[in-house]
C-alpha cells in the first residue's frame, strides 16, 4: 500500500497490507489475517531445513548490505553449548527511509513472529529489537505487542506448545545514528558507547555479550512469515529481473514526488513507474533533475540514469548507486544540489563516532570546504581537495560511515560540477554565510 | 595448522609464529609500520587506522595491528598506496593539531611530529579554518591533559580501562568534537595513572612534575633498575647536565612491561641531593680531617686487622649486589651481624598484568642482600652492637634512635655513606660512596632475576661505589694485586665468594636481565 495512500495497481502488496488497518496491531487481529501460521508452521521443521528454505528463497537483507538471509543464518555455530542470540534493527535512522516505522507501527505481530522464526532457525532464545528512539509510536505498539505475544503462547517458555524457548527484550536507542550499525548496536545493547567493532571476529562468531549473534533487519524479518506460509519458490518468483533480486520491497519514496510515502514493489520494477505512476511524479512545472535510491549514505544518480533502471540490488549498481536501505530522495530541477550535499555531510559530520581518524575529521573538514563553496568563497581547488578528502575518507575505516559521507560528495561533483563552480565563480549568491 | 608461518613484508621473508599481528611480524623483518592506537601491552581498536598496509590479493588496505599473518603473505609497507593513505591519516591528524612544538613538553620524542617529518605533507590544506580548541583540564596529582594536542588514540582509555582496572577515561561527544573526558568527580589518582603520559603517543597528556623541565632532545638517557621496591622494573634514567629529571618505563616483557607505578616514577629527587660527603674523612683526635683514598683505605685497612672482636653491618638495600657481596667479604669469617633496613609500604598491584606491583618492601635488591649474607631488618644487628668491636655503616638510613644506640656503643664505627648524617661524627673513618645512578651494578629482585644498571650521571667529589672500596682492601698490598675497577669486574668477582653468581656477566645479563636458578637463589649464606 502506497501508505498514507491507496494501494497503487503496480504495488505488490505483502508487508504493506495492513498499513492503516488498526485491527492488524491486536494479536486476534493478526492472526485472523493469517498471522503465526508461518511461525507454528517453522516449529515444526528441522533448522536445516528452515536455513536452506531461506537460501531458496533469494531473500536478501533489506538494511542496506543485501546480504543473502539464508547464508547469514547458516554461519551461526551448530551445537556449541553456547547461548546464541538475533538482534533485530529497528534502529532506522537512515535519512530519507522510514519504512521500518511503518512496519513496526501496523504490523508488529509481523516482526516478532519473523524474529521468533528466525530465531529459532538460528538457536537463539533471545531477541533484542534495537528500536530507534525518536520512535515513541513504534515503541508502543511494540511494546503492547509482545506483552500479547507472550500472553497468547506465541512467546516465552515454550512457543506453541512446541518446547521451544524464545523471549523478546525491546531495547530503546537514544539517538545515535551511527547505531543503526550492526556492531555498533551490539556495543549499544551491551551499555557500552556505541562505537562500531573491527570485523573480523564476525558476530556469528563472537558477536552480543561475545556470544554468536545474528543481526537482521526488520523488513527482513517480516518477509520471512511470507516465505514460510506460501513457499520459497513462490518468493522467488517476485522478481521482474535478475534472479539474484527476490520478493518484495518496501521503497521510501520522499522529496520532490506528488504522493511522498511508502510503495512495495516486486524486485526489478522501473524506477521511473516509481517515480511518475505511483508517487505521482513531479510537481507540476518541475523536471526530474537527481535520485537518491537507497537513504542518503548511497551515490547519488542523475535523471539520465534513472530512465531505464531496473529497483533492485544489481539494477541500481549497474547505474552507479547501491539500492540500500530504500529510501528514495527524489529531487526535481529546483534543488541546490551542492547545498543538498553540504546538508548530508554536516549529518555525517554530527554522527561520526570519532573513533577512526578519517572519518572524526574528513567528515567535518569535507562539511566545512562545502560551507566556504556556498558562503562564495570557494576556490577551483577546493574540488581537487573534496575529491582527495573523499578518496582518504573511502574503504580506510572500521565501518562505513565515513564511505557514506564521500559517496554524495564524489558523486554530486562528479554530476552537478556546474553547480559547484556556479558557486566559486560567484555566478550564484552565497547562500551561507561567510565562516 | 603449522605453528609457523612464513610471510615477505616489503620484500623481506620472516616467520612467525601463527596469529601474529602483521604489525609484530613487520618488526621481526625490520621494518616499523607506523602507528599510534595500536601499543604492545594494551588491546588494540584499530582506531587511528595509521598502520593501513597493502596485502597482496586483499582489495582493501588493512589495519597490521588486527590482522593476523597468513601462509606466503605479501605485505608492503613501503608501496605507494600505503604511503598515501597514511599521508591522508597524518593530514587529519594535524588540521586540528597546534603548532605548538616549541612549547610542547613532546617535543623531540613526539610521534606525530616524527611521522610528519618522515612522509606528511609539506604544507596544510586546511589554512583559512578555525583550529579545534579546548582548554588544559587538570586530570589528577600528576597529570595534565591538554586536548588541542590530542589525536583520539584512546591509549590513556585503554590503560585505564583494561590495565589499570580503573575506568575513570572515556571518549566524549562525537565526530571532531570528540576529547578525552574524565568521570565526573573523579581523579586520575590510580597509583599507576602516570602510565598515561608515556602512553601518549603526542604532547597531549603531560607530567606536571616534567612540564617544562627539559627539552627530550637534551635529556641523556639510561638503561637502569627502579631503586622503589623488589620488583625491580626496568626504567630509564633521564639526566640533563647531571641531574636527573625524570624516570620512565623500560620495556621489559618479563618484570614490567611498559609501565611502572607513580611512586618508583617519583622516586628520583634523592639522587640529586646536594648534601653528599665528597670527600673521604679520618678522625683526627676530635675531629674529622679530609684525605685522599689512598690514606683512607690504608686507615681502613688497619681498622679491619685491629678490631678482633665481632661486627656489624648496616647496610642500605638500594645497594647494588656487587657492593653488598664485597663489603660482606672484608669481614669474612668473623663473627658478623650483617643486615639491610627494608621499609614497609602498601602494596598496590596493577591489575592488568601479572605479577606486577609496587610491593610492600621498598628497597630493590633485598633478594641480593639475601643472597650475599645480609638480613632483613636491624633488630639483630642492634642488639649485636654493645658486644660487637666494630660497626661498619654502609650507606644504611639511620634513625635518631639507631644513631643514638650507635653512638652509646663502644665499637669502632666506620661510616661509608652518600649524604651527610649524624652517625659520621662517632666514626673513625668517613668514606664517600656513590648512588645507584653513579655507578654501574645489578639488582636481584624478588623473583631471582639479576638486573644490571648503568651509570646515569657522574659521582660528586671522591665518591666511589662500595665496591671500589671493598675491592681495593680485600686486593690487599703489592705489584700483583687485582682489584675490580668496573661493575662488571666486581660482579665477576662477586662470583668467586658467592656461587650463585659465579660464571655469570654484566653481558650475559643483557637490558632485560637473568633469572637465577631457583637452586642458587636460595639465600645461602
Amino acid at each position: 500500500m502506497g501508505y498514507p495512500h491507496p494501494s497503487h495497481p503496480k504495488e505488490t502488496v505483502l508487508l504493506s497490507r495492513y498499513f492503516g488497518d488498526p485491527g492488524a496491531r491486536a494479536y486476534a487481529g493478526w492472526v485472523e489475517r493469517g498471522g503465526y501460521e508461518g511461525l507454528r508452521k517453522a516449529l515444526a521443521m528441522p533448522r536445516a531445513d528452515l536455513i536452506e528454505m531461506m537460501k531458496q528463497s533469494g531473500l536478501r537483507g533489506r538494511g542496506g548490505a543485501g546480504f543473502p538471509t539464508g547464508l547469514k543464518w547458516s554461519f551461526m555455530p551448530k551445537d556449541d553449548g553456547k547461548p546464541h542470540y538475533l538482534v533485530c534493527n529497528a534502529d532506522e535512522s537512515e535519512p530519507g527511509t522510514f519504512k521500518d516505522r511503518e512496519i513496526l507501527r501496523w504490523t508488529p505481530h509481523a516482526v516478532i513472529e519473523g524474529c521468533a522464526i528466525a530465531a529459532y532457525a538460528i538457536h537463539a532464545e533471545r531477541i533484542y529489537v534495537y528500536i530507534r528512539g525518536e520512535f515513541t509510536e513504534a515503541w508502543r505498539v511494540m511494546t503492547r505487542a509482545v506483552e500479547e505475544a507472550y500472553a497468547s503462547g506465541a512467546l516465552g517458555a515454550n512457543v506453541f506448545g512446541s518446547g521451544t524457548r524464545i523471549d523478546v527484550v525491546l531495547h530503546r536507542g537514544a539517538g545515535a545514528y551511527i547505531c543503526g550499525e550492526e556492531t555498533a548496536m551490539m556495543n549499544s545493547i551491551e551499555g557500552k558507547r556505541g562505537n562500531p567493532r573491527i570485523k573480523p571476529p564476525f558476530p556469528a562468531q563472537s558477536g552480543l555479550f561475545g556470544m554468536p549473534t545474528t543481526i537482521n533487519n526488520v523488513e527482513t524479518l517480516s518477509a520471512v512469515p511470507h516465505i514460510l506460509t506460501r513457499g520459497a519458490a513462490w518468493y522467488k518468483g517476485l522478481s521482474l529481473s535478475s534472479p539474484r533480486s527476490t520478493g518484495t520491497k518496501l521503497l521510501s519514496v520522499c522529496g520532490h514526488v506528488q504522493r511522498p510515502g511508502n510503495y512495495e514493489v516486486t524486485m526489478g520494477t522501473p524506477m521511473r513507474d516509481l517515480i511518475f505512476d505511483m508517487a505521482g511524479g513531479m510537481r507540476p512545472g518541475r523536471t526530474l533533475k537527481a535520485v537518491i535510491p537507497g537513504g542518503s549514505s548511497v551515490p547519488i544518480m542523475s535523471a539520465a540514469e534513472t530512465e531505464d533502471c531496473a529497483l533492485d540490488y544489481e539494477g541500481i549498481v549497474a547505474k552507479g548507486s547501491m539500492l540500500g536501505s530504500g529510501g528514495v530522495i527524489v529531487m526535481d530541477d529546483s534543488t541546490d544540489m551542492v547545498r543538498t550535499i553540504w546538508r548530508y555531510t554536516r549529518f555525517y559530520a554530527h554522527e561520526s563516532c570519532a573513533q577512526c581518524t578519517q572519518c572524526r575529521e574528513g567528515t567535518a573538514w569535507t562539511t566545512k570546504v562545502l560551507e566556504r563553496i556556498l558562503s562564495g568563497r570557494g576556490k577551483q581547488a577546493d574540488l581537487q581537495l573534496l575529491l582527495d578528502l573523499a578518496d582518504n575518507m573511502t574503504g580506510k575505516t572500521i565501518c562505513v560511515l565515513s564511505d557514506s559521507c564521500a559517496a554524495p560528495v564524489v558523486s554530486g561533483i562528479q554530476k552537478f560540477r556546474e553547480e559547484f563552480d556556479a558557486y566559486i565563480a560567484g555566478a550564484r549568491r552565497p547562500v551561507l554565510a561567510a565562516v | 595448522m603449522s605453528a609457523d608461518v612464513t610471510v615477505t613484508v616489503d620484500g623481506m621473508p620472516v616467520t612467525v609464529p601463527a596469529g601474529t599481528m602483521i604489525i609484530e611480524a613487520a618488526k621481526q623483518a625490520g621494518v616499523l609500520v607506523p602507528h599510534y592506537c595500536y601499543h604492545p601491552s594494551l588491546p588494540s581498536p584499530a582506531v587511528c587506522r595509521m598502520c593501513l598496509v597493502e596485502v597482496e590479493k586483499s582489495p582493501k588496505l588493512v589495519p597490521a595491528c588486527v590482522t593476523q599473518v597468513a601462509e606466503g603473505q605479501v605485505v608492503h609497507v613501503s608501496s605507494a598506496t600505503a604511503k598515501n593513505a597514511r599521508q591522508g591519516v597524518l593530514e587529519f591528524l594535524l588540521i586540528n593539531h597546534p603548532l605548538d612544538c616549541p612549547i610542547c613538553d613532546q617535543a623531540g620524542e613526539c610521534e606525530l611530529q616524527d611521522y610528519v617529518f618522515q612522509e606528511g605533507r609539506v604544507a596544510t590544506r586546511y589554512g583559512e579554518y578555525a583550529k579545534r580548541f579546548n582548554p588544559v583540564e587538570d586530570f589528577g596529582p600528576d597529570v595534565l591533559y591538554v586536548p588541542n594536542r590530542c589525536i583520539l588514540c584512546t591509549r590513556c582509555v585503554r590503560f585505564m580501562d583494561d590495565v589499570a582496572g580503573a575506568a575513570v577515561l572515556n571518549v566524549s561527544e562525537r565526530g571532531d568534537r570528540a576529547y578525552i573526558g574524565i568521570a565526573e568527580e573523579q581523579l586520575l589518582d590510580h597509583p599507576w595513572a602516570g602510565n598515561v603520559v608515556d602512553l601518549c603517543p603526542v604532547g597531549s597528556l603531560l607530567s606536571k612534575d616534567f612540564l617544562h623541565k627539559a627539552r627530550a632532545w637534551d635529556l641523556d638517557k639510561t638503561a637502569s633498575i627502579c631503586p622503589g621496591c623488589t620488583q625491580g622494573c626496568s626504567i630509564s634514567i633521564d639526566t640533563r647536565d647531571d641531574v636527573v629529571v625524570r624516570f620512565r618505563p623500560r620495556p621489559n616483557l618479563e618484570v614490567n612491561r611498559h609501565f611502572m607505578c607513580d611512586t618508583g616514577r617519583q622516586g628520583y629527587r634523592w639522587l640529586n641531593r646536594g648534601d653528599r660527603v665528597e670527600a673521604p674523612l679520618v678522625r683526627e683526635g676530635a675531629r674529622l680531617v679530609a684525605t685522599d683514598w689512598d690514606r683512607a683505605l690504608d686507615r681502613l685497612g688497619v681498622l679491619l686487622e685491629k678490631t678482633t672482636g665481632s661486627v656489624v653491618l648496616l647496610a642500605s638495600g638500594r645497594l647494588s649486589t656487587e657492593s653488598l657481596g664485597l663489603a660482606r667479604q672484608l669481614v669474612a669469617g668473623r663473627d658478623v651481624a650483617a643486615a639491610i633496613h627494608v621499609p614497609m609500604g602498601d602494596a598496590q598491584p596493577l591489575a592488568g598484568i601479572p605479577n606486577l606491583a609496587l610491593r610492600r618492601e621498598r628497597v630493590p635488591n633485598l633478594k641480593g642482600a639475601e643472597l650475599t649474607g645480609y638480613v632483613a631488618g636491624f633488630e639483630r644487628a642492634f642488639a649485636a652492637i654493645p658486644r660487637a668491636a666494630l660497626v661498619i655503616v654502609l650507606d644504611a638510613d639511620l634513625t635518631p634512635e639507631e644513631e643514638a644506640r650507635l653512638a652509646a656503643a663502644g665499637a669502632e664505627v666506620v661510616w661509608m655513606g652518600t649524604v651527610a648524617t649524624d652517625a659520621q661524627h662517632h666514626a673513625q673513618l668517613v668514606l664517600p660512596l656513590t648512588t645507584m645512578a653513579e655507578e654501574n651494578g645489578t639488582y636481584v629482585n624478588r623473583d631471582g632475576r639479576v638486573q644490571v644498571f648503568q651509570q646515569a650521571k657522574g659521582a660528586p667529589g671522591m665518591a666511589r661505589p662500595a665496591w671500589w672500596v671493598a675491592g681495593e682492601v680485600l686486593a690487599g698490598p703489592g705489584p700483583d694485586r687485582d682489584a675490580p675497577g668496573t661493575g662488571a669486574e666486581a660482579f665477576a668477582a662477586l662470583g668467586q665468594y658467592y656461587p650463585a653468581f659465579a660464571g655469570l656477566s654484566h653481558a650475559d645479563l643483557g637490558f632485560t636481565g637473568l633469572v637465577l636458578p631457583p637452586r642458587l637463589a636460595e639465600a645461602t649464606r
